[in-house]
């Protein structure tokens, strides 16, 4: 690579709140063209070094350098006009607006006075002609699908002269060949000397897109090197701080293949998306499924926990016909559903970690008819600890936990109702590898204490560790059945999702 | 080594762990504490020798503060579960009437119950078309608030209906026990009871669930839809309620009792700290709220000034209260 400038740059950049030291010395720095990625634990400090890029933080010490100048960045808009922009993880979007109104939300271009949305589409064109994607500028942008809100947030920060995009987990929510199609962007966007900052947990993600990398921990700069001169192992080591072996390969587990069938399901219709489904799952044994997003597997474990209405066919529970037509029923006859949204769907986020765990056990803390509220605190104690949930206090809202912990607390939550029949919808997603694993090992000991697993998740490395039998659902059925021996690798899995013959 | 997000560095410290589930350890939650005190000395100082501390006005305070505080036991419950309830004040009318006209006609028993019959029916059908039909609990009620206060008006022909059963009215307001007035026990036993169900029970529990995230509480297995359905039942029944108390005092019943009591109820609400978007709730608050509201009126007329300026001063202190208590 030539000797380029450096788009942005921090050198020996400090933060503290108050006692607490959260970077240290950081250097880091992005060229000019140059996809730099940045990974670290949870507490690494990779959310504050990008907040004070962007100006929300002020650095107890050091200095910012945009192309070489140091600059005094102190609001979210001195960074806008030094070029920095930021692509939202939460999408900054208002969906009621058109794209071109949101990419020009608060600059928008006026005539006489008025804001000119004719200009501002033919602008907004322009900037999605350069980006080399498809969308309407003047759609509505709640009714586009979230790779769009993505592109538009990205057009958004290009059309404020962004030179540095800072992207977020960008593919959580992206299918498969929306993400190759992200990946494409990105080449086009560093061809025009667009420098991007990509924070991600997925190894394959960052060997595909990054130049470089910077591995942060415990708010240092552990170090900055290309890609072609370090390992995943490396990285992974980096981030955890200790070599991590296997943490991602399948153990094989004393298969239940004689125990009792605890989940059966035979020819369940429901929604418009699951189709004459059957299977089985019996005690202790982990079962995955596999399948693109919007190929039915969230549909399926919505319809088994009672959310979405089951049209026809029967659900089995330990051989008898059970009723699951409200999550409620659901509980009561020993399941549980970790769904896949924590944040929407698995945690009341304002609401304190305690009473986050306590909700689902709240029949179980009464004395007459009040909670009794010390008990709940020992309750919440015991699952704090069996869990290994890092909170400062268990009063404080799970809103201000990292994204490992609250998902922490939403598997706590669910494993306190002690459930024989377990579904989790995507429980790693978003999770920093140390914590992923930790998750990992505790589903694989969940199974073993005699329960039954159904696991969804898009990350198939991760499907291919903990499953005894991987069910992979095309349109809204099971197309094919696969004990894990029968399985080689990542790829076949691949193949068999996408249904294509190897 | 360092594991803290630098936004939990920010927030202030924690408190000690005692002081129950739901309180955010912020001392923005105190604010209707503190504000009423501060109230309370700058009227005691300032209009000390106007009689403001005599036992007598501060009983008169607290009487008058009773039906706001009843009506607004239950809109907390409402608000805590992310809904509104506008139609409370034309419900008290309306239950002020019926009871009434069916305490001539029927006797005290009959009576009471149809007033309370009242809160049931339109409780029923606030909750059912919220719950069931999905519509905004902002619109069923608005349009509920026209229909119970119209059909309150057609039915006396907008005449007062007066009472003239005596255990009614010495029961629901004229009448006191020793120094105390039934309307204040009434009010502490609604507030107790309240604060209580909400702070201290799976229901309350399930309340704040509901109204702090709907869908996280429908996958925990709530049935976030009749909670729904019962918080505004609960709402529409104490306001029921609250008419009855009116005409007791009043020793009547007329369709303007209550009239803009929905928003006496919710502003006592917001003051106390419950969140207007739902999930963070507490009665206690809420009674504080509605007895600031009362010293301020009070204050004000002892004050000697007049309606319009005391709407301007009230509105003004309410606003800086809440403006007080907001976050950052």
């Amino acid at each position: 690579m030539t000797q380029a400038v450096n788009a942005v740059e921090t050198r020996r950049i400090s933060k503290s709140f108050g006692p607490v030291t959260v970077l240290t010395d950081v250097d880091f720095a992005v060229r000019q063209g140059e996809a730099h990625a940045l990974a670290g634990g949870n507490g690494a400090g990779k959310s504050t070094l990008m907040k004070i890029i962007q100006g929300v933080y002020q650095p107890t010490s050091g200095e910012i350098l945009i192309e070489g100048e140091p600059v005094s960045i102190t609001s979210i808009q001195d960074a806008k006009a030094a070029g920095i922009g930021m692509v939202f993880q939460e999408f900054s979007l208002v969906p009621s607006l058109t794209v071109a109104q949101n990419i020009f939300l608060g600059v928008e271009p006026m005539r006489g006075g008025l804001v000119d949305d004719r200009e501002g589409v033919r602008r907004a064109r322009t900037v999605l002609q350069e980006m080399a994607v498809d969308i309407d500028p003047k759609a509505e942008v709640g009714r586009l699908g979230t790779a769009y809100w993505q592109l538009t947030e990205i057009a958004k920060a290009l059309a404020q002269n962004a030179r540095v995009l800072i992207m977020d987990e960008p593919t959580a929510s992206l299918a498969k060949h929306e993400t190759e199609a992200l990946f494409a962007l990105i080449e086009r966007l560093k061809a025009r000397g667009i420098s991007i900052i990509y924070i991600s947990h997925r190894m394959d993600e960052i060997y595909r897109v990054a130049d470089r990398i910077t591995v942060l921990r415990d708010g240092r700069t552990l170090f900055t090197s290309t890609l072609a001169d370090t390992t995943p192992a490396e990285i992974v080591e980096g981030i955890v701080g200790k070599k991590i072996e296997g943490e991602l390969t399948y153990r094989s587990r004393e298969a239940a293949a004689a125990s009792e069938v605890l989940l059966e399901v035979r020819d369940l219709n429901a929604g418009p998306r699951v189709r004459d489904v059957s299977f089985a799952v019996r005690a202790g044994e982990i079962v995955g499924l596999a399948g693109l997003m919007g190929s039915g597997r969230t549909e399926l474990a919505r319809a088994l926990f009672g959310i979405d209405p089951i049209r026809s066919g029967e659900v089995l529970i330990r051989g008898e016909k059970a009723n699951v037509s409200s999550p409620d029923r659901a509980i009561a006859a020993g399941l549980a559903l970790i769904p896949e949204d924590r944040r929407d769907q698995g945690l009341v986020l304002d609401h304190s970690v305690r009473e986050n765990l306590l909700l689902p056990l709240l029949g179980r803390i009464r004395r007459g008819p009040l909670l009794d509220l010390p008990a709940g605190r020992v309750l919440a104690q015991s699952l704090i600890e069996r869990f290994g949930v890092k909170v400062a206090h268990p009063g404080r809202p799970v809103r201000l936990l990292s994204g490992g912990n609250q998902q922490k607390v939403v598997l706590a939550k669910w494993l306190g109702t002690d459930p024989s029949i377990l579904i989790l919808d995507e429980p790693t997603a978003g999770v920093d590898i140390g914590t992923k694993s930790e998750i990992l090992d505790r589903i694989r000991g969940l199974a073993d204490e005699g329960r039954a697993v159904l696991i969804i998740s898009s990350e198939y490395p991760e499907l291919l560790a903990v499953s005894d039998r991987v069910l992979v659902v095309r349109d809204g059925s099971i197309v094919e059945d696969l004990p894990r021996r029968d399985i080689a690798d990542e790829e076949s899995l691949q193949l068999a999702v996408q249904g294509v013959q190897s | 080594m360092t594991k803290t997000e630098p936004s939990v560095v920010l927030e202030p410290t924690p408190r000690s762990a005692r002081g129950g589930f739901f309180r955010d350890l912020d001392w923005r939650r105190y604010v209707i504490y503190i504000g009423f005190v501060v109230v309370f000395i700058f009227f005691a100082v300032l209009l000390g020798n106007q009689g403001f501390l005599s036992p007598n006005n501060l009983l008169n305070i607290l009487s008058q503060t009773a039906t706001i505080a009843v009506i607004a036991v239950g809109m907390t419950f409402v608000i805590s579960a992310a809904e509104i309830d506008l139609s409370v004040g034309s419900v008290a009318g309306l239950s002020s009437v019926t009871a009434a006209m069916t305490v001539s006609a029927f006797g005290l028993v009959p009576g009471i119950l149809a007033g309370l019959l009242v809160g049931v029916v339109v409780g029923s059908i606030n909750g059912a078309l919220v719950s069931l039909l999905g519509i905004p609990s902002f619109l069923v009620t608005l349009g509920m608030l026209g229909v119970a206060a119209g059909t309150a008006q057609y039915i006396t022909n907008s005449a007062p209906e007066p009472i003239l059963d005596d255990t009614f009215n010495n029961l629901f307001g004229s009448g006191s026990i020793g120094p105390v007035p039934v309307l204040v026990i009434w009010a502490v036993v609604a507030v107790a009871v309240g604060a209580v169900v909400l702070g201290r029970t799976r229901y309350g529990r399930q309340v704040l669930a509901t109204g702090g995230n709907r869908s996280a509480a429908q996958y925990t297995g709530i049935r976030t839809r009749r909670i729904t359905f019962t918080v505004l039942l609960v709402s529409a029944v104490v306001a029921s309620l609250a008419g009855m108390l009116y005409a007791g005092r009043l020793q009547s019943g007329r369709f303007q009792w209550g009239e803009g009591d929905e928003l006496s109820a919710i502003a006592a609400v917001i003051l106390g700290g419950t969140s207007l978007f739902g999930g963070a709730g507490t009665v206690v608050g809420t009674a504080f709220g509605a007895l600031l509201i009362g010293l301020i009126n009070n204050g004000l007329v002892l004050a000697g000034l007049d309606s319009s300026q005391q709407q301007i001063i009230r509105g003004a202190i309410i606003i800086l209260a809440v403006a007080l208590a907001k976050k950052k």
